[in-house]
């Protein structure tokens, strides 16, 4: 084993690197039946490591400010990361930009802030940054779904939108199956992994408390809030982004707007 | 000529720097049914989308009863001019939930009795009321949807091509509708069709457009009578194709 006394936080790196191993034996795999995805998993372990030790970087400075404004900064760079990954589900759509960046605002502030009120998790930076992570990359994933899903509908449906608008219907009246589809299928994968959770797979926080060390039944309590904090963030992110989303597909003359619904 | 209800005037609408309609101007008298005749592409179906505004106009084309229809609210536009589309969308639901559909927008629930009247003036038996649209054929599906349009008490329908999906016996009931609509309840009705047998069955007066533009226009007598050339091709050339 070697000590890296320089940096002493990475003295298990070792272990990283010898996991590596078992991206090697994938390589192998794809390179022994032509499956051609060698490049992309070096890419994608290479970003992964890179990432990963800035991030832990990150952390390990702003674990050690006391000014609560360091843990508000990195939840919002998180927040425009996160808005960033989920508008290229919604390319085409007006202001998708800023209707990511809202709706998973909202929903990740919501949360936070009931858990704080609630004093299920104290304000500080060990606590609040992989909390409002988890909630972060959870509403990500539902903005995505959610712009994802109202931009096939709009297309696929666009003959009963305008069949609703033709007999005097308002946008809101007219979109109202199509943004509560979005919303519903948005929100699946948050339900779904709720309802299979302990059976099918123990979910990330709790392995990683229990492989931290902690006992089982305190780390079950952790994971119980953390699916239910994450229902909560998909409701109001998948709700918020329909809500902004849907206008964006409709003319100030109620119409559908042709640049968005009629393009190929 | 009776009042003229509708006043096109000069209209002229592109869309991605395609012209689709050129200087297109005529008139639509209350209580008549004006046929928009022409081949595919020649501009009909977006000619009603303008009317109704759900493709937006130019302003100061298109007129409804002396006011400019960019100037009304679109909402309150498409309950006075009613549109029936071509294969038109039930919703899900009975036959009595899409006639309901329109007045319960605004917050009115029409009464049984209505809905019954709705479908008598669709020439549908009234009992269709409690029926799931998944049931209906073609005829009934384009009756109901009239009927729908018919729930908002318009003062105009726009009809694209009603009865083209329908086999010749139904097509002629959709025609018996609106002509009765027309006579009983001086409706005025814009009817887009290509099928010329049709024209001379139901129109009261005929726009023909070829490529965008009006090529001619009159009532039944002026257009097959004297025969402008355009038209007199364009009925020749589908009479025996």
């Amino acid at each position: 084993m070697i000590e890296l006394d320089l940096l002493p936080e990475l003295s298990g790196i070792w272990r990283v690197f010898a996991a590596m191993l078992l991206v090697g034996l994938a390589v192998g795999i794809s390179y022994w039946q032509s499956i051609d995805i060698e490049r992309e998993m070096f890419v994608a372990t290479a970003r992964a490591f890179i990432q990963l030790i800035a991030i832990g970087y990150v952390l390990e400075l702003i674990f050690a400010q006391e000014h609560p404004l360091w843990i508000v900064l990195m939840l919002l760079i998180m927040c425009i990361a996160a808005a960033r990954t989920a508008v290229r589900r919604g390319q085409g759509i007006p202001n998708a930009g800023w209707i990511t960046f809202i709706s998973i605002g909202v929903g990740t502030i919501v949360t936070l802030s009931s858990l704080l009120a609630l004093r299920i998790f104290t304000f500080d930076a060990q606590t609040m940054i992989p909390i409002g992570g988890m909630i972060l990359g959870s509403s990500m994933t539902t903005a995505a779904l959610t712009l994802n899903r109202l931009k096939t509908d709009f297309k696929a449906d666009r003959h009963v939108v305008e069949e609703a608008l033709a007999l005097g219907a308002a946008q809101t009246q007219a979109a109202r199956p199509i943004y509560k589809r979005a919303i519903h299928s948005a929100m699946i994968p948050t339900v779904d992994a709720a309802r299979s959770v302990g059976l099918v797979k123990l979910p990330g926080a709790m392995t990683g408390l229990i492989l931290a060390g902690v006992p089982p039944l305190q780390a079950v309590q952790i994971q119980m809030i953390v699916m239910y904090m994450l229902i909560s963030a998909a409701a109001f992110t998948g709700l918020g982004c329909a809500l902004l989303g849907y206008r964006q597909f409709f003319t100030e003359a109620e119409q559908l707007r042709p640049s968005v619904v009629f393009q190929e | 000529m009776k009042r003229p209800f509708l006043n096109i005037h000069s209209l002229n609408f592109a869309y991605q720097a395609d012209a689709i309609l050129e200087g297109v101007s005529f008139d639509a008298s209350e209580g008549e049914i004006t046929m928009l005749v022409g081949a595919s592409g020649s501009g009909k179906s977006t000619m009603l989308r303008l009317i109704n505004r759900l493709t937006e106009p130019p302003a100061g084309a298109i007129w409804l009863n002396g006011e400019d229809v960019t100037t009304l609210n679109p909402l309150a536009l498409r309950r006075r001019v009613g549109l029936v589309f071509q294969r038109p969308y039930l919703f899900t639901g009975t036959v009595a939930d899409n006639i309901r559909y329109g007045p319960r927008l605004v917050g009115n629930e029409l009464s049984d009795e209505t809905v019954s009247g709705l479908l008598t003036a669709v020439l549908l038996s009234p009992e269709l009321a409690k029926t799931a649209v998944e049931t209906l054929s073609g005829g009934q599906i384009q009756r109901v949807a009239i009927a729908r349009v018919l729930a908002n008490e318009p003062e105009l329908i726009l009809l694209d091509e009603p009865t083209t999906a329908l086999d010749p016996r139904a097509a002629k009931q959709v025609e018996e509708t609106i002509s009765n609509l027309c006579q009983n309840r001086g409706l005025t009705v814009i009817w887009v069709t290509h099928d010329v047998a049709q024209v001379r069955r139901v129109a009261d007066r005929i726009v023909f457009l070829q490529k965008g533009k009006v090529m001619a226009q009159g009532n039944l007598t002026e257009m097959f009578e004297l025969k402008h050339d355009a038209f007199h091709t364009f009925v020749n050339g589908l009479v025996q194709p």
